[in-house]
């Protein structure tokens, strides 16, 4: 900057800085402005022109005054003016109103364009960067419009200078950010790319941040840009502290340099040119031994500097994450950095190495830190520091460690920040059950985390502890008894009188030996807190009254005697009054057998992932969320699937959920994937809950409330026909929230294979799986290949097959287990060998579950087994074929249907699905040539069923005419079905 | 009631800072400062919001007093407190500022601890005070002047002591009024209203009994209806509306609610005796005639006349009008007839002053303002023309009747006190729009 001649001081200007700062009150001080505005105007109405000097000292004065937070509303065509001028003092006070004072609608917009188009072209440095840093600064779209050409031709001329280059960078950044259409990629880029190798160091700081901007956007333009930066990175690494001189900061060569540039290789993946990956190592190495060399200053600046390349060396390290050696390495710099007395040393130091954690090679590196992060996460004076720690323990745990990591972070909640708790208390209970060995320890630590900080324990934790428990014979004693024992306490928390109520509803048997424990204790433990829950905890606890009375006849005066009482039976709570009456009378109408079967025990759940784990990936955001949210999707809707399935499968299980509440409902897996304010149902959809499993709407509830009283006032039915009408109802609620898209899928993937044997069954982003299957007689034999499509290698890869409900009897499926582990692109095969015992309409389950990257996923399909499968075609000629026919004319042996044609009419095609049907296609049978005539015979194991089919297509209608026969009716029906899904 | 009381210079500097409740943490001082004195917005409300506080403030020159309450206070009441607090202040050293109140800071702790009590206002007439709160220090009192503090500060009568003298018995009593006006170009009047005040200054011996009337329409339509009727209807004329007042508390209520007299003990020395307001029948002194002439975008004419309206015999004084000017002037020219006219940049305004006018006559004032053309789309608002102005009568029309004084005790009567009257009328906020 040329230096301030002793003209240019502006005493004007300090003599009114200094008034304005010698007034004693606001009003004075306003008095003053107005003083000096009305000067200026006059000033610059006058008819004589001012000179320059005057000119800038006005536009400084009333910038002075803007800045103080007056309005100002003239003054700008004079700055406008200013900007032609030749000193570069007028001109950049110009620049300078302009910049902070002008509006885009300005009418002078047009003006101020020109000025700096002038200065652009003009061959004067200093104007060039004065007219560019107004662009940036103003950075408005319109100036976008008008320069974001011109600017790159400047950035990249042989000729421009360096300090004009630098400016021309950072302004086409600024332009970029703000409007990043209107800049246009050229030839440019390419040249762009060769400033890292710019002499001045300048000239690289800030073509490297317009580079780094650029990239994210468009990485393959840039590729180039990764070796250039290793070679420079690895120049500045190995200079001396002094080589640089101008960009030595307090004996760190270039920080803000290398950190940019160590910044920009994080956009890209390792490099593949083995000399510049070389070179790159070397250049970390260079990094991390210089970070263990003594400090060169004490000055804060100088470890300030050097941390600050270290860290993004590590983050680049972490981002590479293939380098086990410096990963290691980097992990035990930052063990250095936790006991660190810088707060934020401490507080990034844990931040890396949650990241590191998770990476497999330094995963044990960061184990041996654990002492020191414990202690962080009990002294550390800042909460934010604190929240790190708890994360990096978290990252950390695994099976050797979670016993020490849970319990310290037990230990810490207690005395935890009310801000972070929640968060705490879903990660103990992910790790308790995540690392639970020993399931008596698993129950122990939920129960404890319950009573500690039981406000912010959520539903889904207590569910799971339910669901474990049910699940895990060994532990229902030991929980039952812990519970008791938790229940004693004076004051409990809601949703350990919750977990209490259900256990001991269940499993309140197991400790009723002890006299201590007897049914009548327990009994009235629970009764003792009923009085202080809400509405839904009092539901549950009615339902735990109920199986108790099964459990314990002895119980059952004292506990009718309480669901008469009127508190109870005439309770304002529509849901707590119906449990009281419908559990009053099922206990004194019912026979005892009827009792037991519907109070039975509840099945085991099936396995997937913890609904916990969900919420805790929500809690952390949509960011954390995304990468996952496909799949997550997909598994959704397998669970769905699976649920739906599943739901059919036991009777008894829909019968006991009749007795149970509501939230085991949700345990079965509609509440981890909806949103949580969601969840709570009202009351009087309670019930109902359990059995449409999508909350469905208030008439279906009444109307299945109807079917279960009435059956429950028909003692002389047998408890069967409740169970059917349980079922019933489950099947004929729809879900109604979600459609469940995954099921139809697999309805139409099992029409897709009706007619053919081969074929891909499913595909997703991850998984392909392919089918290969062979019938004969009333045995099949089918191969399923599993392709993992991605390169990442799925773990505990598990496949089951299940054939639910009445298919077990009819439907022999055989399988091997796969291996659990199925790497990248590889492809897997099973075999499965299918027996048909007898006819059957369902097709078998299968169910897969793998990790990928950490996510469990769990999928379920529907296998392509059909009746069909076991056709064995049969010849006849014309007059058998209506002998046949005739012979069985009952009608429920036939089954006909007229439907649209789906697909084209076309002979041949139509030839090739009968035939791919199995049966054996006949010509010359029926009178017309139009119609097709099939006929064949379906060998089960236990009987052989015959079946005739003809199929009359009208061309004109687009319709067709769809007649089966067999000698079994259920047959016919199920054919009828299949069929009419292919034409 | 008030939890607290601060004062500050006007930089945001504590002066003083007295807090009676608990309920009034120490971050009650700072919130003041940094959400109303160094607001970047003016606060214009004098009552201020603050986290479930409220602040009331009232501003003497550069000084702010602030009362705090987290309570539902009446709200005139804190200020009838805060002004009274600064009559006493006045009372006891001068003119309120930073540096009266630093060199005195004892003694306004000391006040402050006499006329708050936990928050409930005290006894805070200054002449009672006096008696106990002293400048010159504790001189050595006498058993029997002790016994007479304590009979004061729990008696009646708190507002005077006994055993007063002098030797010449004089009153002196001012009737002070402020006229306001706003009136439309047209000369229609928009809102006019006078708020006055008797101030009186007594120095009578003993404890007299006094009793104050005026043409008070209720009082004179109720004699008239007594007295002969052509007597009333001559009256009638000159008796006024007084739409509602208050008293100091030396004034009997009881009997003003019964007979409407005003009948009182007065106390020694200065004090208000009592406050109204009347809207009806009001005397405007002055008319502004205002006429503004754009003329093109860089010029503005206006040719302001204003008239008196009084008897010829009387003198206004202090007259001042000020013009208003738009933002964007860059020169202005002014021609008047009389006084003195000039352009105040640091204010935007013209500024007329004429020291004398008499009665019934006119004057005129004509400007050039040249304006610079700005870019601002805004039109100039027009703010209206403000006067200012002192007449030797009441502008509402009230005029003292009588002022009897009765004391028994002591052997003077009505006719041996020397009495003063004397009607001040002034500006308030007088305004013409243009």
């Amino acid at each position: 900057m040329p230096a301030v001649s002793k003209g240019d001081g502006m005493r004007g200007l300090a003599v009114f800085i200094s008034d304005i700062r010698n007034c004693k009150s606001k009003e004075a001080e306003i008095k003053r402005i107005n003083k000096e505005l009305a000067n200026i105007r006059s000033k610059f109405k006058g008819d004589k022109a001012l000179d320059g000097y005057s000119k800038k000292k006005y536009v400084c004065k009333l910038l002075f005054i803007f800045l103080l937070g007056h309005d100002i509303d003239f003054g700008h065509m004079e700055a406008v003016n200013l900007l032609s001028s030749n000193k570069y003092t007028e001109k950049q006070i110009g620049y300078l109103f302009i910049s902070v004072l002008v509006n885009s609608n300005s009418e002078l917009i047009r003006l101020i364009n020109n000025a700096i188009k002038n200065d652009l072209s003009s061959r004067n440095p200093t104007f060039m960067c004065l007219a560019l840093h107004c662009i940036a600064n103003v950075g408005s779209r319109e100036m976008a419009e008008a320069f974001a050409s011109e600017i790159p031709r400047i950035l990249v001329a042989g000729d421009t200078m360096d300090s004009v280059k630098q400016s021309a960078a950072l302004c086409l950044l600024r332009l970029y950010k703000t409007s990043p259409d209107l800049v246009l990629m050229g030839e440019w880029t390419s040249r762009v790319v060769h400033l890292l190798n710019d002499q001045h160091m300048g000239v690289v700081t800030a073509a490297i941040s317009l580079i780094t901007c650029l990239s994210q956007k468009n990485p393959d333009e840039f590729k180039t840009c990764v070796s250039l930066a290793v070679s420079r990175l690895s120049r500045i690494v190995s200079s001396a502290s002094t080589d640089l001189q101008d960009y030595t900061y307090y004996f760190v060569p270039a920080p803000w340099l290398s950190c940019k540039l160590l910044r920009l290789l994080q956009c890209y993946p390792p490099p593949e040119d083995g000399a510049v990956k070389g070179r790159l190592v070397e250049c970390l190495e260079t990094i991390l031994n210089k970070a263990q060399e003594p400090p060169k200053s004490k000055k804060v600046q100088h470890s300030n500097a050097k941390n600050a390349i270290l860290f993004e060396a590590i983050s680049l390290i972490i981002h590479y994450d293939s380098e086990p050696n410096l990963l290691v390495r980097a992990c035990n710099q930052l063990g250095q950095f936790l006991q660190h007395r810088e707060t934020n040393l401490r507080y990034l130091a844990l931040e890396s190495m949650c990241t590191l954690a998770s990476s497999e090679f330094s995963h044990e590196a960061v184990k041996t830190h654990i002492e020191t992060v414990i202690n962080a996460l009990k002294t550390e004076r800042d909460v934010s520091v604190r929240q790190r720690a708890a994360d990096l323990l978290y990252a950390m745990c695994d099976r050797s460690n979670a016993k020490q990591i849970v319990a310290e972070m037990l230990s810490y909640l207690e005395t935890a920040d009310y801000s972070i708790r929640e968060e705490m208390v879903l990660k103990v209970a992910i790790l308790a059950e995540k690392y639970a060995v020993d399931y008596s320890w698993y129950v122990d630590t939920i129960l404890n985390l319950i009573r500690i900080a039981g406000d912010y324990v959520s539903e889904e934790v207590w569910y799971r502890v339910i669901q474990i428990v049910i699940n895990r014979d060994d532990v229902q004693g030991y929980a039952a008894k812990t519970v008791f024992e938790a229940l004693q306490a004076p004051a409990c928390h809601e949703n350990m009188v919750k977990v209490g109520g259900y256990i001991l509803g269940e499993f309140g048997n197991l400790i009723a030996g002890d006299p201590r424990s007897s049914p009548l204790v327990q009994f009235n433990l629970l009764h003792s807190k009923f009085h202080l829950c809400s509405v839904p905890t009092r539901a549950l606890l009615l339902s735990a009254y109920i199986k108790f009375i099964n459990l314990f006849p002895e119980t059952k005066a004292t506990i009718q005697e309480v669901l008469r009482c009127d508190s109870q039976i005439r309770n304002s709570d529509v849901e707590l009054q119906q449990r009281a009456v419908e559990y009053l009378k099922l206990s004194s109408i019912a026979s005892t057998d009827v009792l037991a079967t519907v109070l039975e025990e509840m099945p085991p759940f099936p396995e997937r992932e913890s609904s916990i784990l969900a919420k805790l990936k929500k809690k952390k955001g949509p960011g954390a969320v995304s990468v996952t949210e496909l799949e997550d999707s997909k598994r959704e809707g397998g669970e769905l699937n699976g649920g739906g399935d599943r739901g059919q499968d036991t009777a008894t299980m829909a019968a006991s959920n009749a007795s149970t509440p509501s939230p085991s409902a949700d345990l079965l897996g509609i509440r981890s994937t909806a949103p949580l304010g969601a969840a709570p149902a009202s009351a009087g959809s309670l019930l109902v809950d359990v059995f449409s499993e999508a909350g469905p709407t208030a008439p279906s509830a009444a109307v299945n409330d109807d079917g279960f009283l009435r059956d429950l006032e028909q003692p002389t039915e047998t408890s069967d026909s409740l169970l059917v009408e349980g079922s019933g109802d489950l099947d004929s609620a729809p879900p109604s929230e979600d459609p469940a898209p995954p099921l139809s899928e697999a309805d139409d993937l099992l029409n897709k294979f009706v007619c053919k044997n081969n074929g891909v069954l499913f595909e997703n982003q991850l998984l392909q799986i392919g089918i290969k299957s062979e019938y004969r007689q009333n045995l099949g034999r089918m191969y399923l290949f599993y392709g993992n499509k991605t390169s990442v290698q799925f773990a505990s890869f598990t496949t089951t097959v299940s054939c639910p409900g009445e298919l077990q009897s009819q439907l022999n499926v055989q399988t091997k287990p796969v291996e659990p582990l199925v790497e990248g692109g590889a492809q897997i095969q099973q075999v499965l060998n299918i027996e048909c015992l007898t006819d059957f309409s369902d097709a078998p389950l299968l169910n897969i579950k793998f990790r990928y990257g950490g996510a469990l996923q769990n999928l379920t399909l529907k296998l392509p087994v059909t009746i069909n499968k076991f056709f064995q075609p049969t010849e006849m000629t014309s007059h058998d074929f209506f002998q046949r026919w005739k012979q069985l004319s009952q009608p429920q042996q036939e089954a006909q249907k007229i439907f649209k044609a789906n697909n084209s009419m076309d002979t041949e095609v139509l030839k090739a699905k009968l035939l791919g049907l199995g049966t054996a296609l006949l010509d010359n049978v029926d009178p017309n040539p139009e119609n097709y005539v099939c006929a064949g015979v379906i060998q089960t194991k236990s009987q052989q069923v015959g079946c005739l089919l003809r199929l009359e297509p009208n061309a004109q209608a687009q319709m067709y005419r769809l007649t089966l026969r067999c000698s079994k009716d259920s047959v016919s029906r199920r054919l009828c079905e299949l069929l009419a899904e292919q034409f | 009631m008030i939890g607290g009381l601060f004062i500050y210079n006007h930089k945001g500097e504590v002066l003083i800072s007295r807090v009676y409740r608990d309920d009034i943490g120490r971050n009650a001082v700072d919130a003041f400062r940094v959400n109303v004195i160094h607001a970047r917005q003016q606060v214009r409300s004098p009552v201020t919001n603050i986290a479930r506080t409220s602040f009331f403030h009232v501003k003497r020159s550069n000084i702010w007093l602030a009362a705090v309450t987290k309570q539902n206070v009446n709200a005139a009441m804190v200020f009838e407190f805060l002004y009274k607090m600064c009559d006493v202040m006045t009372a006891y050293f001068g003119k309120i500022s930073e540096e009266n109140i630093k060199n005195n800071f004892v003694l306004i702790y000391e006040l402050l601890d006499e006329i708050l009590d936990f928050g409930y206002p005290q006894n805070s007439e200054t002449g009672a005070l006096k008696t106990f709160i002293t400048q010159q220090g504790i001189k050595g009192q006498t058993k029997e002047e002790q016994s007479q503090i304590t009979s004061q500060v729990t008696g009646q009568i708190g507002w005077r002591r006994e055993g007063i003298k002098y030797r010449r018995n004089e009153l002196f009593l001012d009737v002070l009024e402020s006229v306001n006006l706003l009136m439309s170009p047209q000369g229609q009047v928009l809102s006019a209203h006078v708020s006055g005040r008797v101030v009186m200054k007594s120095y009578l011996s003993g404890m007299p009994e006094c009793k104050f009337g005026m043409n008070d329409k209720i009082v004179i339509d109720k004699q008239g209806k007594g007295g002969a009727s052509d007597e009333a209807g001559k009256s009638g004329k000159q008796s006024i509306a007084i739409d509602d007042c208050t008293f100091h508390q030396c004034v009997r209520l009881s009997k003003f609610d019964s007979e409407r007299s005003i009948s009182f003990i007065p106390p020694d020395g200065e004090y208000e005796l009592m406050r109204y307001r009347t809207t009806k029948d009001i005397i405007l002194p002055f008319r502004v005639i205002p006429l503004v002439r754009e003329v093109g975008r860089t010029k503005l004419e206006v040719k302001v006349v204003i008239k008196s309206n009084f008897k010829p015999s009387l003198l206004a004084q202090k007259i001042e009008v000020r013009i208003p000017t738009p933002l964007n002037t860059s020169g202005v020219q002014v021609i008047c007839m009389k006084g003195k006219a000039k352009y105040k940049a640091s204010e935007n305004a013209i500024v007329w002053k004429i020291k004398r006018m008499a009665g019934m006559k006119e004057s005129q004032i004509s400007a050039e303002i040249e304006l610079l053309p700005t870019n601002d789309k805004k039109k100039w608002a027009r703010p209206p023309i403000s006067m200012n102005f002192e007449v030797p009568f009441a502008p509402s029309g009230l005029k003292v009747r009588y002022l009897k004084v009765f004391e028994s005790k002591l052997n003077y009567s009505d006719h041996d006190v020397i009495k003063w009257v004397r009607y001040i009328g002034r500006s308030g906020i007088y305004e013409t729009r243009c």
